[in-house]
């Protein structure tokens, strides 16, 4: 058998200051497998596959490239064996051409006749269903169209195990096919794929074999294909965390917010602007804005902050206008916010959970003549701990020392304890474990039905369908119509994403 | 093999042993410089550290130069919490000598106890006035701190010398360069009587009792933390960083002014060129030596009065020269950055030579 496994690792062990990240890991990748590595974030895929990429060195263990025995000491000796890796963060320079770039990992006789890497390219793209001009700048490139770059990358470096890091989150739906349909082509041809992924309906339709990960170890091998969803969720988080959340329908009340024609524009040449984004959300529902990332989500959401003041358009909250509003007169009339980014945004790393309730909840009578009270800020923060099941060592842990997602489920619980009349929460879910991600969906739900509006942001297209009432797509800065979510086909919603939508469409939607 | 390894958490020990071992170094290095320089370096430490604290009146000379460098640290303990790297407190000190001086000389002969808060009170402005162009160059034009404050300290040093030899030049001093003595009414009480020590030490420990309300207690000093710790979580929360710069700027200047102010109505009693051997700068290592914490300048602050005291008393009685004094200061500066690096890392003694390259952050260890 060995002459077909590719790839095998036996017993890798990697261990970082204060936590074993690989324990002991075996896996066995078959010529021309796809392969699929499951698990939560901080399950130790990511370890495991800068071991298999020589990026890391394991502290025990061996791996076997063809059977042989071998050491990764770096990346380029990886790439020299054959294995080829593209990362979630692509590693492109957006000022070159995609030849240019592709040119830049290759040895210097390769890399040197331009006109023949370009036919190379062309071919390549052609033949594995990957339409890509070498002469293109990656700038102008979409993101679909970036991690083609990467991919005929690797296929021009003559890959035999293409290492994709959790490929589909940036893509849209019918992206998503049209890449599996690439990998189905490279794996009848003997390119073996190892698919890192936390989507399990993804893995059951594309993956021969699967091994998932849980604390560093292995805690199963299946075939996807031939068990549930569930019973490999249920691999990856263990026996006793809650894996779904129950959602009840809503009941939308009178109208809350409306967003006219904000538009903004981004002096950064890599930024999205903002373009005539209406909507509107009325209480009591939860509002979802789908779209890959990079497209406006962020500058949205600090519109509706208050981070950046837009430069035309209003916005009329609970029947006032609030567009010129700093960012803490808007949280004082309720608006709240959680964004994306929990350490260095939503709470200050190095700070104690009790000084990050202090962040923004100082209206809730945290704060008298200037002073803190520390008994309330206290009382406050224990409060949401406890509330938001806040796994941690107490008020006085710092936010740095708390896992994604206890420190999201502090940020929510801090936001949703102040009473707002409108969340705003962006990515909420994004990198949290299953059990956190389910309290966080039960406490949007909650709030919803206190008769709050909540405007989510996500690119986890499940999460979206599973709590919204109303959904759009943000592309290029744009936002398309709204639709009732129970109505909104995800081939509809993927063409949204895509930005396929008219103007005058989202504005008469809108209106 | 030596390697320097993160630690999971910042040390809170190392936090304030470094300063203590930073001293540590500084002595024996200067042990060693002593004996390179072939004088004896026990007598040599003696004098610098122990002597010129070893009676009443040294002491009271430890206040004096407490006072100014107390006050100046307050002011900075302010801006660097925010991040904000004023380097200007000599300038803004520099203004107050001068603000306080003009009012100062429009007053000799009058009698009242509004002179001297009044004289005080322009020392402040006049500081206050100085940190505010680097506070507006800073929020309007975005204008580095740390360039604009160390360019208006020469340009306040060459104000201050414009004075002395122009406008503020006593008519019957020989044609020495510097103000005429003060009227009695524009001077500070002495603090402990029979000594130079004045109330200025007084001030400058009610501005360090005010750093620690302020950091410990007030809403405005966690606004600053947060803005120095994280920028972009101060704007999230809607923290104005252009009030805050203003702030702490304004703050500074204040302090250091009224510090220079304290000097010319204190030890000195007129405007001279020489009014600051350095307080603005030694106040930088004050702040960073003391932890940017209250308790923490005064007892850095101390320790930095001394080497003003030690370097003079060097020059005495072992004839060595001035630059003693800073070269203390610079070495106890270079330690304590040093040893700061060993809150954030730990020393691992390593005898596997395959580690990780990428991970393990793997800055070469200094013998440290």
């Amino acid at each position: 058998m060995s002459a077909t496994q590719r790839l095998k690792l036996e017993n890798i062990v990697k261990e970082y200051p204060g936590c074993r990240a690989n324990d002991g890991i075996d896996l066995i990748v078959e010529a021309g497998e796809i392969h699929a590595l499951l698990g939560e974030n901080g399950a130790g895929k990511s370890t495991l596959m800068k071991v298999i990429y020589g990026l890391v060195q394991p502290d025990e263990g061996q791996m076997f490239w063809n059977g042989k025995p071998v050491q990764v000491a770096n990346p380029a000796e990886a790439r020299g064996m054959g294995i080829g890796m593209v990362f979630q963060h692509f590693s492109l320079f957006e000022t070159l051409t995609v030849a240019e770039n592709i040119a830049l990992g290759l040895p210097a006789y390769e890399a040197r006749d331009r006109a023949k890497l370009e036919e190379r390219i062309r071919e390549v793209s052609a033949h594995y269903g990957m339409a890509l001009d070498p002469r293109r700048y990656v700038s102008t490139l979409s993101v679909g169209e970036r991690q083609r770059v990467e991919i005929v990358r690797c296929l021009i470096q003559e890959s035999t195990l293409l290492i994709l890091d959790e490929p589909t989150s940036v893509l849209t739906p019918q992206e998503v096919t049209t890449l599996f349909a690439t990998l189905r082509k490279l794996s009848a041809e003997g390119c073996s794929i190892l698919f890192i992924s936390h989507k399990l309906e993804e893995v059951r339709a594309l993956c021969d074999n699967a091994t998932v990960l849980r604390h560093g170890r292995v805690s199963g091998d299946c075939r996807p294909a031939e068990i549930s969803a569930t019973d490999i969720a249920r691999l990856m988080v263990g026996e006793d965390t809650p894996i779904s959340t129950r959602v009840t329908s809503a009941q939308p009340g009178e109208l809350l917010l409306e967003a006219k024609n904000l538009s903004w524009r981004c002096d950064d040449p890599f930024g999205t602007s903002l373009n005539k984004v209406s909507f509107n959300l009325r209480r009591g529902e939860i509002v979802g804005i789908a779209g890959v990332a990079g497209n406006g989500q962020d500058e949205l959401l600090k519109a509706l902050s208050g981070e950046v003041r837009v430069d035309a358009g209003s916005l009329e909250f609970d029947g006032r206008r609030i567009e010129t509003l700093t960012p803490d007169q808007r949280r004082g009339s309720g608006v709240a916010i959680v964004p994306e980014e929990r350490l260095g945004r939503g709470a200050v790393p190095g700070m104690t959970l009790a000084d990050n309730a202090l962040l923004t909840a100082s209206g809730q009578g945290l704060v008298q003549k200037g002073m803190i009270r520390f008994g309330r800020v206290r009382e406050f923060c224990r409060n949401v701990i406890d509330r938001f099941d806040v796994r941690c060592n107490g008020e006085t842990s710092t936010a740095g020392s708390l896992s994604g997602g206890n420190l999201q489920k502090y940020i929510i619980g801090r936001e949703a304890l102040q009473n707002p009349k409108l969340l705003v929460a962006s990515h909420p879910t994004w990198g949290v474990d299953v059990g956190s991600a389910v309290a966080i969906h039960e406490a949007l739900i909650r709030l919803r039905d206190e008769g709050a509006a909540i405007l989510l942001i996500s690119e986890d297209l499940d999460e979206l369908y599973q709590l919204c009432n109303r959904m759009g797509a943000l592309c290029g800065g744009r936002l398309s119509p709204l639709a009732e979510a129970s109505d909104l086909s995800i081939e509809q919603l993927g063409q949204w994403m895509a930005g396929e939508f008219g103007s005058e469409e989202a504005s008469h939607v809108a209106a | 093999m030596l390697q320097l390894e993160r630690r999971p958490v910042d040390s809170a020990l190392m936090r304030w042993a470094s300063p203590v071992l930073a001293l540590v170094l500084t002595v024996i290095t200067g042990f060693v410089l002593f004996l390179a320089m072939g004088r004896d370096p026990v007598e040599g430490l003696r004098f610098f550290f122990i002597t010129p604290i070893s009676d009443v009146i040294g002491l009271a000379e430890l206040g004096l130069k407490m006072a100014p460098l107390l006050l100046c640290a307050a002011g900075l303990t302010v801006c660097y919490r925010a991040r904000l790297w004023n380097i200007g407190a000599e300038g803004h000190f520099l203004m107050g000598a001068l603000g306080a001086s003009v009012v100062a000389v429009q007053f000799l002969e009058a009698d009242g106890f509004w002179v001297l808060p009044l004289v005080l009170l322009a020392g402040v402005l006049a500081g206050v006035l100085w940190a505010a162009i680097a506070a507006g160059l800073k929020t309007h034009l975005h204008c580095n701190e740390i360039l604009t404050t160390i360019m208006l300290n020469y340009i306040a040093l060459n104000f201050l010398l414009y004075a002395v030899h122009g406008p503020l030049k006593d008519p019957y001093g020989f044609g020495f360069p510097q103000s005429v003595m003060f009227g009695d009414s524009s001077l500070l009480p002495a603090l402990i009587p029979g000594t130079r020590l004045h109330i200025g030490l007084a001030f400058g420990l009610l501005a360090a009792v005010a750093v620690w309300v302020m950091f410990a207690r007030s809403f405005v000093g966690f606004q600053l933390n947060v803005i120095g710790q994280d920028h972009r979580a101060a704007d999230f929360a809607g923290f104005s960083a252009r009030r805050l710069t203003w702030l702490a700027f304004l703050v500074g200047g204040a302090t250091a002014g009224l510090a220079g102010a304290s000097e010319v109505t204190g030890p000195i009693g007129q405007l001279v060129p020489q009014v600051s051997p350095g307080y603005g700068y030694t106040a930088i290592i004050v702040v960073f030596l003391g932890r940017m914490h209250a308790l923490g300048i005064i007892a850095a602050s101390a320790l930095l009065a001394l080497t003003f005291l030690g370097g003079e008393m060097l020059q005495i009685a072992m004839n060595m020269p001035k630059a003693v004094t800073g070269l203390f200061q610079g070495l106890l500066l270079f330690y304590l950055l040093t040893c700061d690096a060993l809150i954030h890392y730990r020393i691992r003694f390593r005898h596997r030579a395959r580690e990780s390259k990428v991970m393990t952050p793997s800055t070469a260890a200094g013998e440290a």
